[in-house]
């Protein structure tokens, strides 16, 4: 039977990449998207030309009614939850000083806030399954820090931590759990940046070229594989060499 | 009320692998029945699933013994 994975803000960038690239090793699955909703149907065409199934579920990560709902139908539609790929984030960058309260609590909410509310709720039916696999989009920021990402960055952190101490709880009940933490790379994201600001990243990467999320998808689909069957908490950092 | 225990037991014997004779409504699970907090969490989730209800976690917290648990689903029912 094929297995079946929730992908988290799946309608675009990292979170798309990862979707194609498990329904490419014939993983079905469920793109969850907050608003997007053309772009989440057109993800899930492609994934069906692709020979597996899928289906689009609208949710806020951050309300846990909505993630019980859509792990709910996840279970009710495909009969199993096996991986959980926590990819959804947003951010509202800006300087500590000028950074408002809510700009801080709305990353939290649903970067950090949003991957325990998933974690939890995956769990109860990985748990029964004695199987599961899940991966948490980190950040290489999470590690080194950023300006003007207080924000993005105590989330990203959070998640690292939070990784570790699931995959403790979990391991029990063979659940893995991983994250990854991607550099610079090309999404709506760093479209945004300035030539100027792209040819400085550009300095700072040994391997010289910003990292596509293909890359991300890679290590991603090798991380929920029984090839890393005896890899559990770990951050994999995929930056081109950035952070050492 | 015989009928909920001997549900409650069977899905206890079944999960933490302890012999009947054990399960008696004052076993303390941890203490008795050398289930660990995972353990106690999941047997929670089997008795939803097994009596069709929603035990809050505020309530799950409160059950500590198999006499607990089999009060807190009489009381529901």
């Amino acid at each position: 039977m094929n297995k079946t994975a929730l992908v988290t803000g799946a309608s675009r960038g990292i979170g798309k990449a990862i979707a194609l690239e498990l329904a490419r090793n014939g993983v079905n699955i469920v793109v969850n998207y907050a608003g997007s909703k053309d772009k989440a149907q057109a993800v899930v065409e492609e994934i069906e030309t692709l020979g597996v199934r899928a289906i689009k579920f609208q949710a806020n990560i951050g309300s846990e009614d909505d993630v019980k709902a859509m792990v709910k139908e996840t279970v009710k539609t495909f009969g199993s939850l096996d991986i959980l790929i926590n990819n959804a984030g947003i951010n509202r960058d800006n300087l500590l000083m000028r950074m408002k309260e809510s700009e801080f609590d709305d990353v939290i909410q649903t970067n950090l806030k949003g991957t325990f509310l998933c974690i939890k709720a995956v769990t109860r039916q990985m748990m029964k399954q004695r199987d599961g696999r899940i991966v948490n989009v980190a950040s290489v920021v999470g590690i080194s820090g950023n300006p003007g990402q207080a924000n993005y960055v105590a989330a990203k952190a959070g998640i690292i931590g939070l990784t570790k101490t699931a995959a403790k709880e979990l391991a029990s009940r063979n659940i893995r759990v991983n994250a990854v933490a991607p550099g610079f790379i090309t999404t709506d994201m760093t479209d945004a940046l300035s030539e100027e600001q792209k040819a400085g990243m550009l300095q700072m990467i040994p391997l010289a070229r910003l990292g596509t999320p293909e890359d991300i998808a890679k290590t991603t689909r090798f991380l929920v594989s029984d090839d890393a069957a005896y890899i559990t908490g770990q951050t994999i950092v995929i930056d081109g060499g950035m952070a050492m | 009320m015989a009928d909920v225990f001997d549900r409650v037991k069977d899905i206890i014997v079944d999960k933490l692998e302890v012999d009947e004779s054990k399960v008696t409504m004052e076993a303390s699970f941890k203490e008795d029945l050398e289930a660990d907090s995972l353990d106690v969490v999941e047997l929670v989730m089997e008795l939803e699933d097994e009596f069709d209800m929603e035990i809050a976690d505020e309530e799950a917290e409160k059950i500590n013994t198999v006499g607990d648990a089999v009060n807190y689903i009489n009381s529901q029912q």
